[in-house]
């Protein structure tokens, strides 16, 4: 597994598509929209990441498992940067990432600040329960249709 | 941040309901979270090879800068939505004008922590309206907690030598010209709420000098830093 060649950009972008969110595995961290730029010079990469929220407990988990990944690979000379401005945005998050979380039960941001549908039974018809979830992302919802409780992904 | 961040915490676990719990629990989470970046930023400026870590668990109570308001102990949950709200109201603001701060780090972490300073106080304040418009008790504890923390708002309004410093350099304008827009968003909220704003001017001062601080600082650091006082440099 091990590459002998520099890697490229295009190369490390896809490589770093293969590692998941560790709260939201369905979702990889580029989905996530928390890496902003990859810089390779020779064999040595940078890569340059962003919080989500500024006491997000993932956010080490995701450093170090970029390392990781980029590792099994063979990258050796890996250097992360956080880069805080602009500030993340769940505009970031890409439009795959979107379809994944409604697909997992996490109903998707929107800029009203309130999910679209419940995304069990689609109904419209929902009720926010608390602005607050089970992570710094997440708010916790109620669909008034099928009873079902879900977790809003807040627009920020 | 770091004071209130802790106090914010204690309420993990304990809090009256679940989701005030979470709520707290990751709101707790934020500020520490600004914290450390703020913590972080000002050892890079000291240049005196302090951490964010070593700053906020090696120092002790008399070299802390923070409103005595954030380090009084939580008591009755009331005082605990009231602080959140009286000091949200002036972060809003006050993280957007450092969001256009001269300095670029600054502006930075002004740009990002404004963000989830304004979920806050989304929050803080719909619960102030919940409590101080509910039951006659909720009203009642509402009430004496507005009236108990009233006298620590005024500090985050009173400018000092390094505050002048700063507003002579864009870094930040002065704590003093938040005061009006604070006054008229507070004064409409507890309209709201149906709570009575005091009718008094006095202020403590100084804590955010280090002149004094509160009996409950000690206490709180105590448990906040015994770790890293019992075992200097442990990590995991
Ligand atoms: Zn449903």
């Amino acid at each position: 597994m091990v590459t002998l060649k520099a890697p490229t950009i295009d190369q490390i972008w896809d490589w770093l598509e293969e590692v998941p969110d560790p709260e939201i595995p369905v979702i990889s961290v580029v989905d996530l929209g928390v890496i902003r730029d990859v810089l390779v010079d020779g064999s040595s990469v940078e890569v340059i990441i962003t919080p989500t929220y500024t006491g997000c407990p993932a956010m080490s988990v995701i450093s170090f498992d970029i390392e990781k990944a980029l590792a099994k690979k063979g990258v050796t000379e890996l250097t992360l940067k956080t880069k805080i401005a602009p500030p993340w945005t769940t505009d970031w998050l890409s439009e795959k990432g979107r379809a994944r979380l409604e697909e997992f039960g996490i109903a998707p941001p929107l800029k009203s600040g309130s999910p679209e549908r419940c995304p069990q039974c689609k109904s419209s018809s929902v009720e926010l329960v608390s602005q607050f979830g089970s992570t710094p992302c997440k708010a916790q919802w109620r669909c008034r249709d099928c009873f079902e409780p879900f977790d809003y992904f807040k627009c920020i | 941040m770091l004071v209130l961040g802790h106090r914010t915490s204690e309420w993990c676990g304990v809090a009256p309901a679940l989701e005030e719990d979470i709520a707290l629990a990751n709101i707790a989470l934020d500020l520490i979270g600004q914290a450390k970046l703020w913590l972080e930023y000002a050892g890079e400026v000291e240049d005196a090879e302090r951490t964010a870590n070593t700053l906020a668990f090696r120092r002790d109570f008399y070299d802390f800068r923070n409103l005595l308001m954030l380090e009084l102990p939580n008591e009755d949950y009331a005082r605990t939505i009231i602080r959140h709200f009286l000091f949200d109201a002036f972060q809003v603001p006050w993280l957007e004008a450092l969001a256009a701060s001269s300095d670029e780090t600054i502006s930075s972490i002004g740009q990002k922590t404004v963000k989830e300073a304004n979920y806050h106080l989304e929050r803080s304040q719909d619960t102030v309206v919940a409590l101080g418009d509910g039951t006659e008790e909720s009203n009642t504890r509402m009430q004496k907690a507005l009236h108990d923390l009233w006298p620590y708002a005024g500090e985050m309004f009173q400018d000092d030598e390094i505050d002048r410093m700063m507003q002579g350099e864009s870094i930040a304008p002065l704590p003093s010209s938040m005061k009006k827009a604070w006054e008229l968003r507070v004064e409409r909220v507890f309209n709201d709420a149906f709570l009575i704003l005091p009718d008094s001017d006095f202020s403590h001062s100084g804590g955010r000098q280090g002149i004094r601080h509160t009996e409950h600082l000690g206490h709180m650091l105590a448990s906040m830093q015994f770790l890293q006082r019992a075992y200097p440099g442990a990590s995991w």
